[in-house]
Parts: structure tokens; sequence; C-alpha cells
């Protein structure tokens, strides 16, 4: 892991910079976060993920309060189940920076999202869209 | 809105993949053969424990990702709303990712793992789908998250020709995000960097 790491930094730098922002370098949680940007990021769960809808991976709906692994009728790893997670700002920000990590043993095969900048944005739309029309007219229960 | 539709192509597509794997051990293409050749010891070469689970899962996360493209390009092709020659494209690229389902069924195998069946349903947004734009735009964003889940993989693999089958992968879907995005009258590749 450890060995692989300034390859992860350095991709992250040249995509940052390809975005024409600055990288964090501390790591650091970026408080705010652009909606608009986060939707662009938000493409890379895609193939996975939907905001109102179970796929690969579980809905987004409803997901700050939620407990980590907690929707009902999603199978999720045994890992993700005992995490004792409850998906905040705070262990989003952990969790989307180093899935594998963060949660060992998840079926989340990702490697995470290195730029703090980044995650701040993703999880601003993530916070937005919850009030937006895909959620409001989620016909299951918002957990 | 969203609807659980059952898309009738499917089931026939999982039988055909079945008994595509049951006819002999080595089915598979002649360029996913390469990906794989030589690699007859991959179960042995894998690190035990951990890291070989891990590439399991990966894998296999994949491979329902890979069911669930192959099961909307169905949808599409049925929707009515695709003509000649899009609708010929978007038959071309799913064969495309039955061979990467394949593919990734057989290596889950390999390694000792069970993988992952298509699923009898899926949901889809059918009722945001109302032209063929919709539905070109429905499946760019699926390549284009497949793409970043590839890319995202690549570096997690425990197994080095591992991560190079999913960048080969990766590079195929691509070119279909490309083409789609072309399709759709936008910029076909927006950036040097996929992310
Ligand atoms: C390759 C597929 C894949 C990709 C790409 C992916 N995820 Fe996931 N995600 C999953 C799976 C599978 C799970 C369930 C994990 C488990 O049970 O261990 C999951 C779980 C989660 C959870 C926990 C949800 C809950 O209900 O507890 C969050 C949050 C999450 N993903 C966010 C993201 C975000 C944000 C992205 C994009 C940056 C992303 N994921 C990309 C497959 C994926």
């Amino acid at each position: 892991m450890t060995a692989r790491r300034p390859a992860t930094v350095l991709a992250g730098i040249l995509l940052a910079a390809a975005a024409g922002s600055v990288p964090a370098a501390t790591g650091a949680i970026a408080t705010e976060g652009d909606a608009g940007r986060g939707k662009e990021i938000y493409a890379r769960c895609g193939a996975c993920h939907s905001l109102d809808y179970d796929r690969v991976g579980p809905h987004h709906c409803g997901l700050f309060g939620r407990r980590a692994g907690s929707v009902e009728g999603f199978e999720y790893s045994k890992a993700m189940k005992n995490s004792k997670l409850v998906w905040n700002s705070e262990t989003l920000d952990r969790f989307i920076a180093d899935p594998l990590k963060t949660v060992p043993g998840t079926r989340m095969g990702y490697a995470g999202i290195p730029d703090a900048r980044e995650r701040a944005d993703l999880l601003a739309y993530l916070r937005a869209s919850n009030d937006g029309p895909e959620c409001s007219q989620m016909s299951a229960p918002r957990r | 809105m969203k609807h659980a539709i059952r898309p009738t192509g499917i089931a026939i597509a999982a039988d055909d993949r079945r008994s595509f794997l049951r006819r002999s051990g080595l089915v598979l293409s002649g360029s996913a053969i390469a990906l794989l050749a030589g690699r007859e010891s991959l179960a042995r070469d894998e690190a035990e424990g951990a890291a070989k689970t891990s590439d399991i899962d990966i894998l296999n996360t994949a491979l329902g990702a890979e069911l669930e493209a192959i099961a909307a390009y169905q949808v599409g092709a049925e929707s009515g709303l695709l003509q000649k020659p899009v609708l010929s494209l978007a038959v071309t690229f799913q064969g495309h990712h039955r061979q990467h389902a394949d593919l990734l069924a057989k290596t889950v195998a390999k390694l000792g793992g069970k993988p992952v069946e298509p699923r009898s349903k899926y949901d889809f947004p059918v009722a945001r789908l109302k032209n063929q734009a919709d539905v070109l735009r429905f499946a760019a964003g699926l390549e284009q998250g497949a793409v970043s889940a590839y890319l995202g993989a690549v570096p997690v693999f425990g197994n080095r020709d591992l991560a190079k089958a999913a960048a080969s992968i990766l590079g195929d879907e691509a070119m279909h995000w490309a083409i789609l995005r072309n399709a759709l009258g936008e910029v076909p590749v927006p950036s040097a960097f996929v992310s």
C-alpha cells in the first residue's frame, strides 16, 4: 500500500491540475463545497450508484444521518454492516478518500478521491440532491 | 418516478452466457485469452488470504456493473427509440460488455470465487427516457461511470495482471463513451485525463 502512495498522490495532482484547481496538500477537510462541481464528480460513481435506486451499490438519497450498511434489501458486505459508521460529512469524507482503508473488506473496490476539494464538492452535491427532485420523488421511504 | 422493469432479453443473455461457459473451459475471445495468457497459475500466484479475497470482491463488483450495463443496453435496444445506425452501435457495445462480463466471471471462478449472477430484475429510470438522445445520454453516463470505476479499481488490485485486464476494459469503455458523446453532438473527448 505504502509503495503505491506516491503514484496516487501524483495522479491526484495531475487531475487537479487538469481541472485548474489547486490540490489540497494537507488533505484537510474542505468544508465549503460547490454542488455544481460535485455533480460532475458524482459521475465517477455512476457505474454503481444512483441517487434514487439501488444498483451494484446502494442509493444515496437519505445518506446523511443513515447508519452504514442499513438500506433494507441491499446486500452489503459484512465489513460495511459491521462498520458502526454513521454517515455524516466527516465519515463520508474519510470513506470517499480511501474506501478500502476506512472500511477494510468493503465490496466497494474503488481507490477513492484523494483531493479534499473534490470530496467537499461531491458531499455538497450529495447533500443538496437530497432535497432535489430525484430524492423527493423516491417511492420507497428515504432512509 | 422509476419503474422496475423486467428486460425480456436478459434471461436469454444470461442463459447464453452460462451455456457459453459450460461448453468448454476456454471460450473467451482471442483478445480476452491474451489478457490472461500464461496466467493459468493465477490462482496459485495470488497472495493468500485478504489480497485474494479483495481481488475477487473487486472483480465481482465490476461484474455486477457489467451485467447491469448489458441489461441497460437491452432496454435501450428494445425501447423503439433508437434509429438504425445508433441501434447497431448499441448492440455492438452490448456485445463488448458481454465479453467483459465473461472474462470477469471466468477470472472470479479461476480465483476460487463465485461469480455474481445477473439480477432477475433491474431498476432503470425508464420514465426519464423519452427519445433517442435520452437513451444515448443514459448510456453515456453508464460508460463514463464505468471508466471511472475501472480507473478506481486499477490501483487497488493486489494482482498486477488483473489491473492490466481492468485497464484494457477501461480503454474499451472510454471509446464507447466518446462515440456516444459524439452521437449526442457533444465534444467526444472532453479532457486530456479521465477521472
Ligand atoms: C465499482 C462500483 C462502485 C463505485 C465506482 C462506487 N461505489 Fe460506492 N459502493 C459500492 C458498493 C458495492 C457498496 C456497498 C459496499 C459494501 O457493502 O461493502 C458501496 C457503498 C457506498 C457507500 C455506503 C452506503 C451505505 O448505504 O452505507 C457510500 C457512501 C458510497 N458507496 C459512496 C460512493 C461514492 C461517493 C462513489 C463515487 C466517488 C462511489 N461510492 C463509487 C460500489 C461502488
